[in-house]
């Protein structure tokens, strides 16, 4: 770990090929912002991407990284985490990736509270497949796949996490940088797995959620001096209130132990001896 | 005199069938015989057939037969299921006085050995001890020394104090006295105990203990039988060499989190059964694509889709082989012994670190659920190597850095295998893909790439083929007419049916293939044998087609299907009459 390590040091040198004007880039910078400023280096940091326009995030930064298969993006994260404590491990996604493919995933990452950070670049729509409603999508949103709308609620993931028993959960909006970068570090910081939604706009597809609409009804609770994040039924009520757009850090359990912690999870796993350890012939001899 | 003897303990799943059983397969153990155990068990927790059962030799023994010279018959149903198993002289020990039991048919030549099991156990100190009266009993019919129980018994019941050993050792002691006192017969066996030290286990337990010692620090897996042995061995056990455990929510996740943790650097392993293999699938084209080196353990068992879970089969070959969509290179190995187990799993960690590619180790459920004695030596800490290929440390990072100083993880070296670095190394950032990608990993759909990456992972396999030795074993008369060829878990009743045909006069010469991806060229060898047959646990015949293809020579089948492993005298017969067969075809 360097300290004079920029935000851009996460950049790499691909362009990255989303809209002009996608809430992507946005969420990307801020998502850099927070692991410089939280101290870490390319070097030891992990990127795990789902699929989907969000999960091309790992192609756009600068680390080591994986893009792997469509909703498992979390488990790959897990695994890195678990096998190499030291490493910062961040995992990105979108909202289908996260909250349809692999939401058994999700529910079961938060339950897990492994110290890590994940953010789903939620902008209520399919994008890399162009246009078909997402888990998130309103109820009445027409699409390619839902002429009428797809007449089905959409999912809560702020309500599932928190129903998970989830020990940090938040939202930021991609275009407000500087309250997303801040609220991602928040997660980086948390000894647990920090869960951020990020509105994040599709300007191609999604012509309801707009950066407009965002700007207009977004509460900013850290603005609000009477919340408190570690108050669990404020937090509930700010999750379950389907009439407002919040950001913010809506909920943080401060005594929360990651999985690490608790598991005992501590060495560097790829560190292993030349042969079998050397007390290893009590293995054989257990079964005397 | 026997040389060997078949013992077995048959009841309803929850009567204590296999903790019996293997208190006295261990037993026998511990007084230096070999011990070759086999299961019979159906998918249910309560209720339900099952039954433990035990071939016991002074020389070593590998595989089952059709005979049973001992039984414990705790229900009618015992004695039923295995009629064609007894023989004449059959001894078979059951408790008279269950209302049950008390109507048992024990065929006419067989003797019937009616002790008191329940009342012997409330004698010495509760009913529950009524399977140990039946071992006591047991160890007079055998002529087994009872004070080899005595051990075993301490060490399955130690936990709950000395007061339960010692009453197990009393009930184990009444059985023995009652059949002492209350029949004179002069029974026919008498079992020599020898000054030798075994060790007994199963193929799970072999992988799980190979796994450890090949310095396999992680494991995700999700419960199946019959694999569900490798993941209970490793939990408590590769914590003490600071590794760990995880419990998925399901097989997705499982190899995913395997993944992670070997892109982390971490010798990393999953193991599933067929089910689980087919939802691993997704992943793992990813796992080959990004020459990620990882070890998946298939414990095959009857399929298709919930098949028969707690029966064997070796159908999941040609999924191992050609499972997923893309062409991505793989290894599959095969154990074809218990110890076996234990070294292929040792040799998997080196060829998936090797080579960068997932290996698949192909077991079953007639590895998985059968113990057997070896001697310890036989997993030799001391000759386990560790080889961890082309892994890069920061000082020689540089050299695989392009001019811009980027690492670059997928560079088309000339024998395929790419540079490996693991994340927190200085200097070796970089992003891996399930897209096609460039040399730094870095997607692309430049034609030319394209073509260099596939070429580039496909020659990992020709290095591997040169570098690496794929033989197979060898058994029987190198020069017989016949050749017998398996893989994996038949060696052991086909090595011993070898016997079987030698007393009829037959030779056979017996290839035992471990290797199935890459595998040895037979061609030579099927060319100068009349007649070639090929034995495996499935309908289809996986492997004899893939020899067919191979050596574009036709072979003959052995198959079974039936849900239960080959055994020794069966397969023997099976061969004679093939070899019959094509005689009176070609006179
Ligand atoms: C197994 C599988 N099914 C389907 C797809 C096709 N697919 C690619 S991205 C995607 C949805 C992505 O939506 P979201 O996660 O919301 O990301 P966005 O593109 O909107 O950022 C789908 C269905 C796939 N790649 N893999
Ligand atoms: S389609 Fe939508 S989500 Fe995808 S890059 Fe374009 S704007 Fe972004």
């Amino acid at each position: 770990m360097s300290t004079d390590i920029r935000f851009t040091d996460f950049k790499s040198d691909k362009q990255p090929t989303w809209c002009p004007g996608c809430g992507d880039f946005g969420t990307m910078n801020g998502m850099m912002k927070a692991l410089a400023n939280t101290g870490n280096d390319p070097d030891n940091t992990f990127i795990v991407a789902g699929i989907g326009c969000s999960g091309k995030i790992g192609t756009y930064m600068h680390s080591y990284a994986l893009h792997g298969v469509h909703g498992r993006a979390l488990p790959v994260g897990v695994g890195v985490k678990a096998a190499n404590p030291e490493l910062e491990v961040m995992v990105a996604g979108g909202d289908g990736d996260g909250y349809s493919i692999g939401v058994g995933h999700f529910i079961h990452a938060v339950r897990r509270n492994m110290d890590m950070t994940y953010v789903v670049m939620d902008n209520r729509i399919y994008g890399l497949t162009k246009g078909q409603f997402s888990p998130t999508s309103r109820e009445d949103f027409e699409t390619t796949t839902s002429p009428e709308g797809p007449q089905q609620a959409p999912v809560n993931p702020l309500a599932l996490a928190l129903a998970a028993g989830g020990t940090f959960i938040a939202q930021s909006f991609s275009s407000d940088a500087q309250r997303h970068a801040e609220i991602v570090q928040k997660a980086v910081e948390h000894d647990g797995f920090g869960f951020v939604n990020v509105y994040s706009p599709c300007v191609t597809f999604n012509d309801v959620d707009t950066y407009d609409y965002f700007r207009d009804s977004l509460v900013d609770l850290g603005e609000d001096d009477e919340y408190d994040p570690t108050d669990y039924d404020q937090a509930t009520d700010v999750i379950l209130d389907s009439e407002k757009e919040y950001q913010g850090v809506i909920y943080q359990n401060e005594e929360s132990v990651s999985y690490n912690e608790s598991h005992g999870l501590t060495e560097n796993m790829a560190d292993i001896p030349d042969g079998a350890p050397e007390d290893a012939m009590d293995l054989v001899r257990e079964f005397y | 005199m026997h040389e060997d003897l078949n013992w077995a303990i048959g009841g309803e799943a929850g009567d204590g069938i296999d903790s019996t059983g293997k208190i006295f397969a261990q037993a026998l153990s511990r007084a230096g015989r070999h011990v070759f155990t086999s299961k019979d068990f159906a998918s249910r927790i309560r209720g339900g057939y099952t039954a433990y059962k035990v071939r016991t030799s002074v020389d070593r023994v590998e595989s089952v037969v059709d005979r049973l010279d001992i039984l414990i018959a705790l229900t009618q149903r015992t004695v039923d299921e295995n009629l064609d198993e007894l023989h004449e002289g059959s001894v078979i020990i059951y408790d008279g006085e269950r209302t049950t039991m008390q109507d048992l048919e024990v065929p006419d030549e067989m003797i019937d050995l009616n002790v008191p099991l329940k009342r012997l156990a409330e004698d010495a100190g509760g009913a529950i001890m009524r399977n140990v009266v039946a071992l006591g009993a047991a160890c007079e019919v055998a002529d087994f020394p009872i004070e080899n129980l005595d051990e075993s018994l301490e060490k399955r019941f130690k936990d709950k104090g000395t007061a339960i050993v010692e009453n197990n050792q009393q009930a184990a002691r009444l059985g023995r006295d009652y059949v002492e006192e209350n029949y004179d017969h002069e029974f026919e066996y008498e079992l020599e105990t020898t000054d030798n030290d075994y060790v007994l286990l199963n193929g799970d337990e072999a992988i799980g203990m190979g796994a450890i010692a090949a310095g396999c620090r992680f494991y995700a897996g999700y419960p199946i039988t019959p694999a569900t042995n490798v993941m209970e061995y490793l939990t408590g056990r590769i914590e003490r060499y600071g590794g760990a455990v995880i419990q998925a929510e399901d097989e997705l996740s499982a190899i995913n989190i395997a993944l992670g943790a070997a892109r982390a650097g971490a010798r990393s392993m999953t193991a599933t059964s067929g089910p689980g293999i087919d939802l691993m699938t997704e992943t793992f084209g990813l796992i080959a694509t990004t020459e990620t080196p990882l070890v998946i353990c298939d414990v095959m068992r009857s399929g298709p889709s919930t098949g028969m879970p707690t029966k064997q089969e070796q159908a999941d070959l040609n999924q191992m082989l050609y499972g997923g969509h893309g062409e991505v290179p793989r290894f599959v190995v095969a154990p074809t012994t218990i110890s076996e187990c234990f070294h292929k799993t040792i040799e998997a960690f080196n060829l998936a670190e090797k080579y960068q590619v997932p290996v698949y180790l192909a077991s079953d459920l007639a590895l998985a659920v059968t113990e057997q004695t070896f001697s310890p030596e036989e997993f030799d800490m001391d000759a386990v190597e560790i080889d961890r290929g082309n892994l890069v440390e920061s000082d020689d990072i540089e050299a695989w850095q392009n001019d811009q100083g980027q690492f670059q993880p997928h560079y088309p070296t000339e024998d395929g295998i790419s540079p490996r670095t693991t994340p927190g190394t200085s200097g070796g950032a970089h992003m891996t893909t399930g897209l096609e990608h460039d040399e730094l990993g870095r997607r692309t759909e430049d034609t030319d790439v394209r073509i260099e990456q596939v070429d580039k992972r496909d020659r990992k396999v020709e290095t591997a083929i040169e570098r690496e030795d794929w033989s197979y074993r060898e058994f029987g008369d190198p020069d017989a007419d016949t050749l017998v060829i398996s893989w994996g878990s038949n060696e052991g009743a086909m090595r011993e049916a070898l016997d079987f045909l030698e007393d009829d006069g037959i030779s056979v010469r017996f290839i035992s293939c471990s290797y199935m991806y890459p595998r040895a060229d037979l061609t030579e060898e099927i060319e100068s044998a009349d007649q070639v047959i090929v034995v495996e646990c499935n309908a289809g015949g996986q492997f004899a087609d893939l020899l067919e293809h191979d050596t574009l020579t036709r072979v003959d089948r052995i198959n079974k299907y039936n849900g239960i492993r080959f055994k020794a005298d069966e397969l023997a017969t099976d061969v004679k009459d093939m070899i019959a067969e094509s005689t009176e075809v070609t006179a």
